[in-house]
């Protein structure tokens, strides 16, 4: 195919689309909607995929040391537990720092306060707060901690409690993350039924577009243009109709995840769509605008070979 | 150049469309197959450009065998034949110019050659000033002049024109009659449909009569016999 078969297939099917203007516009249209739904699976995916990570990452182990520790100790036992394969991170808490948060929480509550007060010294001890790699793993954390491994022996114990996700939470963050996992599944079958039905319309849509012109197709046909010939233009208008919904579709979701962003956010625990379309709008512009244009090309395809039998 | 080989169409129905027809047309001929509605004229056309397959016997193209030609290369195929049909068959969205360009694009004519040979074949049919209408602002006999601009255009070996003046008045009849005229006359083939009594006496050329997908006569110098 030489270059200027290649502008003349062009140049036809931009004409076409020009002075098809309602047709365009009702194929573009119905490609939008299909677009549109393809991306709201996509954020819905995500929504409900940060949602349960939410619910893993809050899980953690807080160990409550001794008043009586000394500082030098505990950074010691940090520094063993950090060297732990199964430990992410940890944060320790001095003593100070604990009478400080302790204060700002129970700022309002006049009652407590003045009770630590009348105490005189700082009755909170320092705390160690640490966030395993695997939600699984708490336990055997808390064992190193607890069987002393950690510790030399002979010396006192400074560990006064541990405060981890034992066998009851965890229960409750596993039946929690099932019903989040089957909402996820019923969520993306719905949507993915609802996607596969828009696919069809719009499918449909070209190929009414298409057959309107089927008797134009046998004219080019007894004329004696080759399939190919007739075909291509075609298709260089089912991707411009795709190629178009897709930028139209991109257009929609910036103020819609703006709003929903606003007002979802904390409900989702913290993850925002409009944050998200930002972050990933080259991804996201590849997926719609790409679906866009590959169903086009696709519908077109079928439905002009339908016509190009005579 | 063109021979029907004892070629039959009998539809699902058991219907006759054509039955037993043989014949052969000499490069140059102007030929006329006349017949009443229903007498197998369009399907004879139709068989030739292979938009028709024959129940049995073949048609032959130069020694080719229409039927086998495989459908990618079908385009090139019916480059060598030019059509004219009763209803026009232009394309809508194509102004006359882009309608004649179409089908040297198709034909894989550069475009230079397009800017020369279009306006100066719509002269040919009269319609120099017509250029830029669409089908839809053009008369019936104006549009048929334009199919015919186009079925030339490329230089075939065979013009088919199927009832070409059944939708036209007695003065467009006359021109396109005249038009298809001055084309045998230049050395190309004539297949011509019609059941235009006029026509085919004026003509004083090969006619061809048909009648129940038959044909019951063939005659070198006819008349419209039925």
């Amino acid at each position: 195919m030489n270059w200027v078969t290649i502008k003349r297939i062009f140049r036809t099917g931009f004409l076409s689309f020009w002075r098809n203007g309602f047709v365009s516009f009702a194929s573009v249209l119905m490609m939008v909607f299909t677009l549109f739904i393809i991306g709201l699976a996509i954020f819905t995916g995500v929504i409900l995929g940060t949602t349960l990570q939410q619910f893993r990452d809050k899980a953690d182990m807080n160990v409550y040391f001794t008043t009586d520790a000394q500082e030098s100790q505990i950074l010691a036992l940090q520094t063993q537990v950090n060297a732990l394969p199964e430990v992410a991170s940890t944060q320790y808490i001095s003593a100070t720092d604990a009478l400080a948060n302790f204060r700002e929480l129970h700022q309002n509550d006049q009652l407590t306060l003045q009770a630590l007060d009348q105490l005189g010294n700082n009755p909170l001890g320092a705390v160690l707060n640490v966030k395993a790699k695997d939600i699984n793993s708490y336990g055997a954390i808390a064992n190193f901690l607890q069987g002393g491994g950690a510790l030399q022996t002979g010396q006192p114990q400074i560990i006064d409690k541990i405060n981890y996700f034992d066998q009851q939470h965890q229960d409750a963050v596993n039946r929690l993350s099932q019903i989040t996992t089957s909402a996820k599944w019923i969520g993306l079958i719905i949507i993915l039924i609802f996607v596969l039905i828009t696919i069809a319309i719009s499918f449909n849509t070209l190929r009414l577009t298409i057959y309107a012109s089927r008797e134009e197709i046998a004219v080019m046909r007894l004329v004696g243009a080759g399939q190919g010939y007739i075909r291509a233009p075609f298709l260089v208008e089912g991707v411009m109709y795709g190629f178009i919904a897709g930028i139209v579709t991109m257009l929609l979701f910036y103020p819609l995840t703006w709003w929903l962003g606003q007002s979802t956010a904390s409900f989702f625990g913290g993850i925002s769509v409009f944050s998200y379309y930002i972050d990933h709008f080259a991804l996201l512009f590849l997926i719609i605008v790409g679906s866009g244009v590959i169903l086009g090309l696709i519908s077109s395809y079928l439905a002009v070979s339908r016509y190009l039998k005579i | 150049m063109i021979y029907y080989d004892r070629v039959s169409k009998i539809y699902a129905d058991n219907s006759v469309a054509l039955e037993d027809v043989s014949f052969s047309v000499e490069p140059g001929e102007f030929i006329s197959i006349v017949g009443h509605s229903g007498a197998g004229k369009t399907t004879l056309i139709k068989m030739l450009l292979a938009e028709e397959v024959p129940s049995s016997g073949s048609v032959f193209f130069e020694s080719i065998n229409v039927h086998e030609v495989p459908n990618r290369r079908m385009g090139e195929f019916r480059r060598k034949i030019g059509t004219v049909f009763q209803d026009f068959k232009l394309l809508p969205s194509k102004t006359a110019y882009e309608n004649i360009a179409f089908a040297m694009e198709a034909a894989g004519r550069n475009e230079e050659e397009i800017r020369s040979d279009v306006p100066h074949v719509l002269e040919l049919v009269d319609l120099g000033d017509k250029l830029n209408n669409f089908p839809d602002e053009l008369s019936g006999g104006e549009q048929q002049r334009v199919a015919i601009a186009r079925a030339i255009v490329n230089q075939p070996d065979v013009i088919v024109a199927d009832e070409p003046t059944g939708n036209l008045d007695p003065v467009n009849t006359f021109e396109i009659v005249q038009i298809l005229k001055k084309i045998n006359d230049l050395g190309t083939t004539i297949i011509l449909t019609t059941h235009n009594k006029g026509v085919i006496d004026s003509l004083k050329k090969r006619v061809i009569t048909m009648d129940r997908g038959r044909v019951i006569r063939d005659d070198r110098e006819g008349k419209y016999i039925l």
